[in-house]
């Protein structure tokens, strides 16, 4: 057994060291697969917010991936047809640019999610899982159906977007982007978690009786978190895209809601390092198992089912000796 | 006379064709404890509910500190000073005790949307928060976490709670239930200290406390006040008498 924290510093550095090693050693699939795994986790960190402070389990987050993704595959495919997006009444030009590309993609999902949540939560519990799911396949037949973006097929970005001052194409750079950014948004919720804001979020998921009778509007504490998770997991979204320099419906698929919350189930709810624990158990899982075997979801399955019926915690939970989160 | 703090006039409330609250008129005045009593079933709970915004009458209309609060929520209620304790705890019970009473001290200030600041080491919500601790006697028990509370700790900690939100008014849901007899005892002491802050309407089922404690009390039978008055003018009251304390030999 070992303290939560010296198991978060090793999950952390394992994935800088892993890359680095790899770069040294000129293996540059695995310099990606790390990179994956930081930006699936950028994703689960952000429905962790919902899912395990706000104790609201969406099923709709792929939604917000998917706009992410939709926001860099707009962008970039007008910048590489030299097409304007719109002339009137305003010209607006796609763009390479990451930063861009990230600032619009927080922005849109962070007002998907706010209408979404301020719909889905009047509901609970199960209602609220229903409606969630609800709106993440309302988009993804929205995207299948919108042929000027490549409906089905999705959208293919032939040079990967840029970052001022780096060759985003050479993967250990494209992987330090995504590294920075995982470091910065576990900061972020770090903070958010100890601030006021978090004591109420979890107070509200704990008992909302006692949340409401101090004087805390629930509904205007869980939306606010609700739009900061989208407006994450929308940011892994562009990423994710710009990895595999394509987008298509499929990030906005009800399995792609799954994944975000298994990688948040196998590493431990409401734990601040359990999405990087998840997602990297998912990734080495998919790529080995993967290796063997077509239908190694079969082996995932049983994984997940060992997690929830023995090891509530997680992978974090297990491991290190706290008994409670947010300590 | 001045202003009472706490008035409903006419409160009616009906689930079906139950009529849980039938016009029900009450005030609560400034530094009494006005006791609310009768048999299960008589719409204490419901009227409670709707004191603390949880439940919104069909008619009727609720005065605070001279406001009509009919319509505001659960949370400005609170805000405002109507600090409620429930008949079964209602914590934080993965939080500490100072987490929860910090959260009074939060939800009270209204300023919940900080993000960044780490809220337990902000002065202005752990000293109020850590002095209301105090007051109940649960100040060494401050880093405990909630759910390993004994029944009784649990029960101050719901008053440290109230405390928080500078009160104006307390709403007490049975605050004896389960205490044992020297528990109840202390409470009962503790009650009247209380009262000094800010009156409170008591709903309680330990007579004993009730007639040591209220200035005034007020029977509720079949979703009606039947009576209100002195402790001596209830005890002494016919109706009341065979409506709920009958059998029991009071006197």
């Amino acid at each position: 057994m070992i303290a939560e924290r010296w198991l978060n510093a090793a999950l952390y550095l394992a994935l800088l060291a892993v890359p680095l090693a790899a770069w040294a050693l000129d293996e540059p699939f695995v310099i990606t697969l790390a990179t994956k795994i930081a930006i699936l986790a950028i994703a689960g960190v952000g429905l962790n917010l919902a899912l395990g402070l706000g104790g609201l389990v969406s099923l709709g987050h792929a939604a917000f991936f998917g706009i992410g993704g939709y926001a860099m595959g707009i962008l970039a495919s007008h910048a590489q047809s030299y097409t304007p997006l719109m002339q009137s009444p305003f010209l607006i030009e796609g763009t390479k640019s990451m930063p861009v590309i990230w600032l619009v993609a927080i922005v849109v999902s962070a007002a998907a999610a706010l209408v979404i949540g301020a719909l889905s939560l009047r509901t609970t519990g199960v209602y609220f899982i229903m409606v969630t799911l609800a709106f993440g396949q309302m988009l993804f037949f929205f995207a299948i159906s919108w042929p000027a973006y490549g409906g089905e097929d999705g959208l293919s970005i032939y040079v990967r977007n840029g970052f001022p001052g780096l060759n985003t194409l050479d993967p250990i750079q494209f992987f330090a982007i995504a590294f920075v950014i995982l470091s910065l948004v576990l900061i972020l919720v770090s903070r958010l978690s100890r601030s006021a804001f978090g004591l109420a979020l979890d107070g509200a998921r704990q008992n909302v009786a006692r949340a409401e009778t101090v004087g805390i509007n629930p509904f205007r504490v869980r939306l606010v978190a609700f739009t900061i998770s989208g407006a994450i997991t929308g940011l892994a979204g562009a990423l994710f895209a710009d990895l595999n320099r394509f987008v298509s419906p499929s990030m906005f698929s009800w399995q792609t809601s799954g994944e975000i919350m298994i990688f948040v189930i196998l590493g431990g709810v409401a734990r601040l390092y359990g999405p990087l624990a998840g997602a990297m158990l998912f990734i080495l899982l998919e790529h080995f198992l993967g290796g063997i075997s077509e239908f190694w979801h079969i082996y995932l399955g049983l994984v997940l089912l060992g997690v929830v019926l023995f090891a509530r915690g997680g992978l974090i939970g297990t491991l290190s000796r706290a008994a409670a989160p947010h300590d | 006379m001045t202003e009472p703090v706490l008035a409903l006039t006419g409160i009616s409330r009906s689930f079906g064709a139950l009529r849980a609250n039938d016009d029900i008129s009450l005030t609560l005045r400034a530094g009494e404890i006005h006791a609310l009593i009768g048999p299960n079933g008589a719409g204490k709970s419901t009227l409670i509910q709707q004191i603390a915004g949880a439940l919104k009458p069909d008619r009727g209309r609720i005065t605070f500190l001279g406001r009509d609060i009919t319509g505001l929520s659960t949370a400005s209620r609170a805000r405002l000073g109507l600090a409620r304790t429930f008949q079964i705890s209602a914590l934080a019970m993965e939080h500490t005790v100072l987490q929860n009473a910090v959260l009074g001290a939060l939800g009270y200030s209204g300023r919940v949307f900080r993000f960044f600041r780490p809220v337990m080491d902000d002065p202005a919500l752990v000293e109020p928060a850590r002095a209301a601790l105090a007051r109940t006697g649960l100040a060494d028990l401050a880093h405990q976490r909630t759910g390993a509370l004994s029944h009784g700790q649990r029960r101050q900690l719901e008053v440290a709670i109230a405390l928080t939100l500078e009160p104006r008014a307390f709403l007490m849901d049975e605050p004896m239930a389960g205490m044992g007899a020297d528990g109840s005892r202390m409470l009962t002491d503790f009650l009247r200290t209380l009262s000094r802050d800010a009156p409170i309407l008591l709903v309680e089922h330990d007579m004993d406390a009730v007639f040591a404690l209220a200035d005034r009390i007020s029977v509720l039978d079949y979703g009606r006040v039947i009576a209100t008055g002195s402790v001596d003018e209830i005890r002494a009251h016919p109706e009341v008498r065979r409506a709920y304390l009958g059998g029991e030999g009071v006197g």
